[in-house]
C-alpha cells in the first residue's frame, strides 16, 4: 500500500514513458531500421526547436498561467537573425539581439500581467498578433540564409561524432543544455521552487513571503528566452528565416507539457515529462513520416487522441489523491 | 511577567476596506517575553490587525515601531526580515509540494548557490521536531490531515529567528495533545524573550498561556488587561458588548425537548470496514444529537458515513421508515440530509461569489436549472439568514473570501440552512466562532429543531455537546458504546462512560 502511494503522483509520468515505450515499440516491429541509433538521434534534432519552446511552456504552466507568444516569436527570431545576417551582421551578432529581444518580449509580457493583474491568456494574445506583425514588418517573405557559418559550420563541425559514426545534430546538443540549464532552474533555485508554490496556491505563496511580482516577471521572461532560443534553433535547422512559419507552435508545445504530465492549473509536473512528451509527439511524426502512406494530418489525430486521454488521466490521478487523503 | 521593554508598538492604525471600517485607530503593543492574547468577534478587526502588521495589507493611517524602530513592510517578507514571523488564519501552504518544502520555500538551505536538498530535509525535520512531530517530509502536504498541517505552518514560523512571533488561530484544528505540545514551546520561546501574539477562540487556551489580554470590538481597541485579573465572564461581556450577568445566562443549559418527534432515520448494523464498527442508530424529528467521543473515536467518520461520503457497507437503514441506502453525498442531499465538514475551505466556500450567490447555489442545486430564483427572492433568502446568524458584513453582495474567518463560517451554515435540511450534521460547526455567535447559532438551531429538523452535533468541546443535546450517543474507539438521554447527560456522566 506504501508502495502505492508514493507512486500516485508519478502515474502520468510513468503513462507518458509507456506510451512512448509503446510507440518505439510499434516502430521496432513494423520497420526494419526503425531501431538504429541515427533515428533515435534525429528524434531530437528535429524536435529540438519544438522541446526548447516547450520547455518555456513548462514553466509557464507551472506556474498557473500561458503563453501563447511562442510561435510568433520564434518567427519573429529567424527573420529577424535571417535579414540581420543579410545585411552583414556576424552570427553571434545576430543571436545575440534576438535572444535579448526574447528577454525583453517577455519581460514586458510579465510587467503586463503583473502590474496591470492581466490575465496571462489576454497579454501574451496580445504578444502573439504583436509578434506576428513585427516579423512581416522585418521582411515579408522567406529569406534564406547564405552565411557559411549556418550553411557549412553548424552542420559539419559542430555536431558531436560518436565512434560508431552517428552524428548528434547541432540543435539536439542545444536542446539538451537547454534542458539541463531548465532542469537546474526548475529544482536547484529557489525560483524554480517559488514557481511550483505560486502554481500551487498563489494566495499561499505570498503568506509564505514568495516575492510574486519578481517570480512572475521573471517567468515569462524566461519563457521569452526560451522561445528566442526556440527561433534560433529553428533557423539553424531551417537555415533561412520565414514571418509565416510555426503558426500554432505555442499549441504544439502546451500538448507536449500536458501530455508530459503538468497540470494546466499550475503547481504540478516535471521537465523529465515534458521531455517525454515532446519526444512521443516526435515519434508520432516519425512513424508516419516511416509508413510513407499515411498524411500527415494523422499526427494530429493522433496528438489530439492523446491529449484527451492524458487529461482524462490527470483528473483520475487528482481524485484518487483527493480520496486517498480523506480515507487517513 | 514585568518585562517593561515594548518589543511592538502599533499606534492609531485605521483600515477600511471598501464598506467596512475594518480598524479604526487601534493601539496594540507587545512586550518581549510574554504572550498577549488578542481577543474579539468574528469580524472585529484581528486577522487584519495581523495583516497590518506583517505587511499583507497598507494601512490607511497609524504607525508601528519594532524593536524601536518606525517600520512599514511592505510584504510577508520584509515583515519577516524585521523578525515578525507569522502563522495566518488559514492554513496557508501549498498542497502540491512536499512538506519539507514548505517549510524551507524561500529560505531553502544552499550549497554553491544551488538549493541542497539534503539541507532542506534536515532543517524541516528539526523544525517539526521541535513540536515533537515525526512525520515523513518528502510526502505532499496535501497527504497530511488539517490539524498536522497547523503543526507544519506552526513549525515553518518557528524555523526563522524572529523576535515576534504572530500565531491567528493556530489551535482551531489542533487536540488537546498537540495543544499542550504547542504550549510547551511557546513558554519555552517567551523564556527566551520572544514576543508572542495569540489569537483564539478558545477561552480556556487563554488563560492556559497569556500574560496580557487585548480586547477588540468592532474594529476598536476595548483595552488591554492582565489575564490574571481578567475573570472570565468580564473578558467575554466586553468582548461582546454585554454585561456579565448577560453572558452568564447565555451559557445555560438548554431545556431539553420531552416530545421526541416522529423517526426520521433507523439504521441497524451500519459500519464500514477499517473505518467504524456496526451501530445502530436512531435519529427523530426536533431531536439535537451529540456524538461524543474522544479525537480518533469515529465521531467524524459517523457523519461521513451517513452523508455517503463514505458510505456504509453493512446493516440496513431506512429514512422515514422506508429503507434506502446512502451511497452518496447526492443521495443524501436528497433525502434532505445536510452537512458542514471539519475543515470549511475542502467543502467548498466559493470565495470568489458573494454571500447571497453562495446562499442560493445549493439550493438551486437542488432545484434543478428549470427552477429560478429572482434576484428579489435571493436577496430575501440571504437577509433573513445574515441577520439571522449575525454575519457580518455591510451586504450581500460582499464576497465570501473579504470577510472574516469565523463569518465565512456562518455563511457557510446559511448555505445549508437554505435548503431547509431534514438532518442537518455539523462537524465542529463553532470551530473559530466566537462566543457570542456560538449562542446565536445554538438560537437559531434550537429554533429550526422547534419545526421539526433534527441536528447531529459534532464537537469536541464536550461541555458544548452537554450542554445543547438532548441526546448524546458516545464513541470510542471506533464503536458506539453507549448513549446517555434527557436530565443524565452531563459533562461527568459523557466522561465517565468514555472512560470505562
Ligand atoms: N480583504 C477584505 N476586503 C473587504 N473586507 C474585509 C477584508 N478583510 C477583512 N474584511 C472585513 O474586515 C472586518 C474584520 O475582519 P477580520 O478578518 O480582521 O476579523 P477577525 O477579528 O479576524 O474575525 P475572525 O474571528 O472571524 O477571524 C470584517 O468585517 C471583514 O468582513
Ligand atoms: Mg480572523
Amino acid at each position: 500500500m506504501k508502495f502505492l502511494k508514493i507512486q500516485t503522483r508519478y502515474i502520468p509520468l510513468m503513462a507518458t514513458a509507456a506510451v512512448f515505450a509503446l510507440l518505439y515499440i510499434i516502430g521496432l516491429s513494423s520497420f526494419s531500421n526503425f531501431g538504429s541509433l541515427g533515428v533515435f538521434v534525429n528524434l531530437f534534432g528535429d524536435n529540438a526547436f519544438l522541446g526548447i519552446a516547450a520547455i518555456g511552456a513548462t514553466f509557464v504552466i507551472l506556474s498557473g498561467g500561458i503563453d501563447l507568444s511562442v510561435g510568433s516569436v520564434i518567427a519573429f527570431t529567424s527573420i529577424l537573425i535571417a535579414s540581420l545576417l543579410d545585411k552583414g551582421f556576424d552570427p553571434g551578432t545576430a543571436i545575440s539581439i534576438s535572444l535579448l529581444f526574447g528577454i525583453c518580449f517577455g519581460a514586458s509580457m510579465g510587467c503586463l500581467i503583473h502590474f496591470f493583474e492581466l490575465p496571462p491568456f489576454l497579454v501574451t494574445l496580445a504578444g502573439m498578433f504583436f509578434a506576428r506583425g513585427l516579423g512581416f514588418l522585418i521582411h515579408p517573405q522567406s529569406l534564406g540564409i547564405k552565411h557559411p557559418f549556418f550553411l557549412n559550420t553548424v552542420g559539419d563541425s559542430l555536431p558531436v561524432k560518436l565512434s560508431n559514426g552517428v552524428e548528434i545534430p547541432f540543435t539536439a546538443s542545444c536542446f539538451i543544455a537547454a534542458l539541463i540549464l531548465a532542469l537546474i532552474i526548475a529544482h536547484m533555485t529557489g525560483f524554480g521552487r517559488n514557481v511550483y508554490a505560486i502554481g500551487g496556491n498563489e494566495q499561499a505563496a505570498k503568506l509564505m513571503g514568495v516575492r510574486i511580482g519578481a517570480t512572475k516577471i521573471m517567468i515569462y521572461t524566461l519563457a521569452g528566452f526560451f522561445s528566442a532560443l526556440a527561433g534560433v534553433v529553428f533557423t539553424l535547422y531551417m537555415q533561412s528565416g520565414n514571418p509565416s512559419s510555426c503558426v500554432g507552435l505555442e499549441l504544439d508545445a502546451i500538448a507536449a507539457v500536458v501530455i508530459g504530465g503538468t497540470l494546466l492549473s499550475g503547481g504540478v509536473g516535471y521537465l523529465a515529462g515534458t521531455l517525454l512528451g515532446v519526444l512521443v509527439l516526435g515519434l508520432i511524426q516519425t512513424l508516419i513520416t516511416f509508413h510513407g502512406d499515411l498524411n500527415t494530418w494523422w499526427t494530429k489525430i493522433v496528438i489530439g487522441v492523446l491529449v484527451l486521454v492524458f487529461i482524462l488521466l490527470q483528473n483520475l490521478v487528482t481524485k484518487m489523491t483527493k480520496k486517498r487523503i480523506k480515507s487517513t | 511577567m514585568g518585562k517593561t521593554v515594548e518589543l511592538l508598538e502599533a499606534k492609531g492604525i485605521v483600515k477600511t476596506f471598501p464598506g467596512v471600517k475594518a480598524l479604526s485607530g487601534v493601539d496594540f503593543s507587545v512586550s518581549a517575553g510574554e504572550v498577549h492574547a488578542l481577543m474579539g468577534e468574528n469580524g472585529a478587526g484581528k486577522s487584519t490587525l495581523v495583516k497590518i502588521i506583517t505587511g499583507v495589507y497598507r494601512k490607511d493611517a497609524g504607525e508601528i515601531i519594532f524593536n524601536g524602530k518606525s517600520i512599514s513592510p511592505g510584504s510577508t517578507l520584509e515583515a519577516e526580515q524585521c523578525g515578525i514571523s507569522t502563522v495566518y488564519q488559514e492554513v496557508n501552504l501549498v498542497p502540491e509540494l512536499s512538506v519539507a518544502e514548505n517549510i524551507c520555500l524561500g529560505r531553502q538551505p544552499k550549497k554553491l548557490g544551488f538549493i541542497s536538498w539534503g539541507g532542506v530535509r534536515k532543517r524541516a525535520v528539526e523544525a517539526l521536531k521541535r513540536l515533537e512531530l515525526d512525520i515523513d517530509v518528502s510526502k505532499n502536504l496535501s497527504y497530511y490531515s488539517i490539524a498536522i498541517q497547523q503543526l507544519i505552518a506552526i513549525a515553518r514560523a518557528l524555523d526563522i529567528d524572529s523576535k515576534l512571533l504572530i500565531l491567528d488561530e493556530p489551535t482551531s484544528s489542533l487536540d488537546e495533545k498537540e495543544v499542550a505540545e504547542l504550549f510547551k514551546m511557546l513558554k519555552k520561546l517567551r523564556g527566551q524573550g520572544l514576543g508572542i501574539v495569540f489569537i483564539t477562540h478558545f477561552l480556556d487556551q487563554v488563560y492556559q498561556i497569556s500574560d496580557r489580554i487585548t480586547i477588540l470590538r468592532d474594529g476598536g481597541k476595548v483595552g488591554t488587561f492582565e489575564a490574571a485579573r481578567l475573570p472570565r465572564l468580564e473578558m467575554v461581556g466586553r468582548m461582546i458588548g454585554k454585561d456579565p450577568e448577560q453572558v452568564k445566562s447565555m451559557e445555560k443549559k438548554r431545556e431539553i425537548r420531552k416530545v421526541a418527534g416522529k423517526e426520521f432515520l433507523k439504521a441497524e448494523g451500519i459500519g464500514r470496514k477499517g473505518m467504524l464498527f456496526p451501530m445502530a442508530l436512531e435519529i427523530r424529528e426536533g431531536e439535537i444529537i451529540g456524538l461524543a467521543g474522544l479525537l480518533g473515536s469515529g465521531r467524524s467518520e459517523t457523519a461521513r458515513m451517513l452523508f455517503g461520503v463514505d458510505p456504509s457497507d453493512s446493516g440496513k437503514l431506512s429514512i422515514g421508515g422506508a429503507d434506502t441506502d446512502i451511497s452518496s453525498p447526492k443521495k443524501a442531499v436528497k433525502n434532505g440530509i445536510a452537512m458542514t465538514a471539519e475543515d470549511r475551505k475542502v467543502t467548498g466556500i466559493i470565495s470568489d461569489l458573494t454571500i447571497r450567490e453562495n446562499i442560493v447555489l445549493a439550493l438551486q442545486a437542488r432545484a434543478g436549472a428549470f427552477r429560478t430564483y429572482t434576484l428579489k427572492e435571493q436577496y430575501a433568502l440571504a437577509d433573513k439568514f445574515i441577520k439571522a446568524l449575525g454575519i457580518k458584513t455591510p451586504d450581500a453582495d460582499q464576497l465570501i473570501k473579504n470577510l472574516s474567518g469565523g463569518n465565512q463560517q456562518k455563511a457557510l451554515l446559511a448555505r445549508w440552512l437554505a435548503m431547509e435540511p431534514r438532518l442537518f450534521m455539523l462537524d465542529e460547526p463553532t470551530r473559530g466562532i466566537d462566543v457570542g455567535a456560538k449562542a446565536e447559532i445554538e438560537k437559531v438551531m434550537d429554533e429550526l429543531c422547534e419545526k421539526g429538523m433534527a441536528l447531529l452535533f459534532i464537537s469536541s468541546e464536550m461541555e458544548e455537546v452537554s450542554r445543547n443535546c438532548d441526546r448524546v450517543m458516545v464513541l470510542r474507539d471506533r464503536r458506539k458504546i453507549g448513549e446517555i438521554s434527557g436530565e443524565d447527560i452531563s459533562l461527568q456522566a459523557i466522561m465517565k462512560m468514555i472512560a470505562e
